[in-house]
């Protein structure tokens, strides 16, 4: 029953892509290059290319000011511990590279997933014994950036066996349960309409690889549950909260919907 | 808050165009916007003024209004003339200044 399931849905993504390269014009499989693996684009494949343009060069890239700043917080001494991240990681382009290709990870000592974020903000707390940063705060997105660009261009890749299992089984729950006053999953968009109009926004497959990003529309970057939450508002269901178990749990089954897409972060969207 | 990022080449002829980058961190308030909750008007807060000086002289100005978007983004070219340090101003509206400069080499 279950496998069938599957089945469908790979159908009908296939079926979608196809009609929609029809539709764009868009031929061929290697027109993305690196940012195509198999069926699976990336949502720079969505993007105009005015918007291509400014993630290309990074200078152009303004999440790359909330990067600097976080890579400044890296080496900034806080907390009773007198310490800083560069005090026990060193050097991030060595130690950091291909951290966040692999978030997020099971955490024994919570028991149950964690995130990159919420990793950043134990480590803060336990071992700098400094206070945590604010979810979605300018200090948390930019020192999020800086670790996840360290594994840029690498696949993404996170485990979901062992004690992963069960919650990745409720974040693929999540994705294809029908939610809000309007009925709708996260595959109603993004496995059924990839490359459609939705308004006067084009739907991307809604990977997650270049999280968190720099969006236009937001004039700042943001993380990959302030896009959750925007996603649920517009369907009129309640969002939940920042960094939330359900939250977590979905960013995990994204990232496997996404293995082997390369890190993009910070990525710029519409 | 503001945070300034200015890429220049690292060296060019003399006589020559280059181009120079810039970007700047900043919310460029309109003074359009209301406080959803209050329903008053968020003050105006923007960059108005961008001045950049090289060998001596203002090679480049520009006066800014509320339509530029936030984070402003402005590249130009200037003529290579001597080496020397290039300045870069922002005025925001309550007179805070941003400075930035950086080195120009410029060969033969």
């Amino acid at each position: 029953m279950r496998k069938s399931y599957q089945g469908i849905w790979t159908l009908a993504a296939l079926a979608v892509a196809f009609s929609a390269f029809a539709v764009t014009g868009f031929a061929g499989e290697d027109k993305f290059g690196k940012y195509q693996v198999g069926e699976l684009r990336t949502g720079y494949t969505y993007s105009t290319p005015e918007t291509r343009a400014m993630q290309d060069d990074d200078f152009d890239n303004p999440a790359f000011l909330w990067v600097d700043e976080g890579e400044a917080l890296w080496n900034k001494k806080e907390g009773k511990a007198g310490k800083s991240c560069a005090s026990c990681h060193d050097n991030a382009s060595a130690s950091m590279r291909g951290v966040g290709a692999r978030y997020p990870v099971y955490n024994k000592k919570l028991g149950k997933m964690q995130n990159l974020e919420q990793r950043i903000n134990q480590e803060r707390t336990e071992k700098m014994q400094a206070k945590p940063f604010k979810y979605e705060s300018k200090q948390l997105l930019g020192l999020t950036m800086f670790v996840r660009n360290q594994s840029k261009d690498m696949p993404m890749s996170v485990s979901i066996d062992g004690p992963a299992i069960p919650f990745f089984d409720k974040g693929k729950k999540f994705y294809f349960q029908r939610r809000g006053q309007l009925d709708m999953a996260c595959a109603n968009c993004h496995v059924d309409n990839p490359g459609n109009m939705i308004r006067a926004n084009r739907l991307s497959q809604g990977q997650s690889n270049g999280f968190p990003l720099y969006r236009l529309k937001w004039q700042k970057p943001g993380s990959l549950h302030r896009r959750f939450r925007g996603c649920n508002k517009q369907v009129r269901a309640k969002p939940y909260g920042y960094g939330s178990d359900e939250y977590v749990n979905l960013e995990l089954y994204l990232a496997w919907r996404g293995r082997g897409l390369p890190v993009e972060t910070p990525a710029v969207r519409m | 808050m503001a945070k300034a990022r200015v890429k220049v080449p690292k060296s060019v002829k003399k006589g020559q165009a280059f181009l120079v980058k810039t970007l700047i961190s900043h919310k460029m308030e309109t003074g359009l916007r209301k406080n959803k909750k209050t329903g008053k008007k968020i003050p105006r807060k923007i960059i108005n003024k961008f001045v950049c000086t090289y060998d001596g002289k203002e090679v480049f100005s520009s006066d800014w209004h509320p339509a530029v978007s936030a984070n402003p983004y402005l590249a130009f070219y200037v003529k290579a003339t001597k080496s020397g340090p290039m300045n870069f101003k922002w005025t925001d509206d309550d007179g805070k200044v941003t400075k930035k400069s950086v080195k120009i080499s410029v060969s033969g």
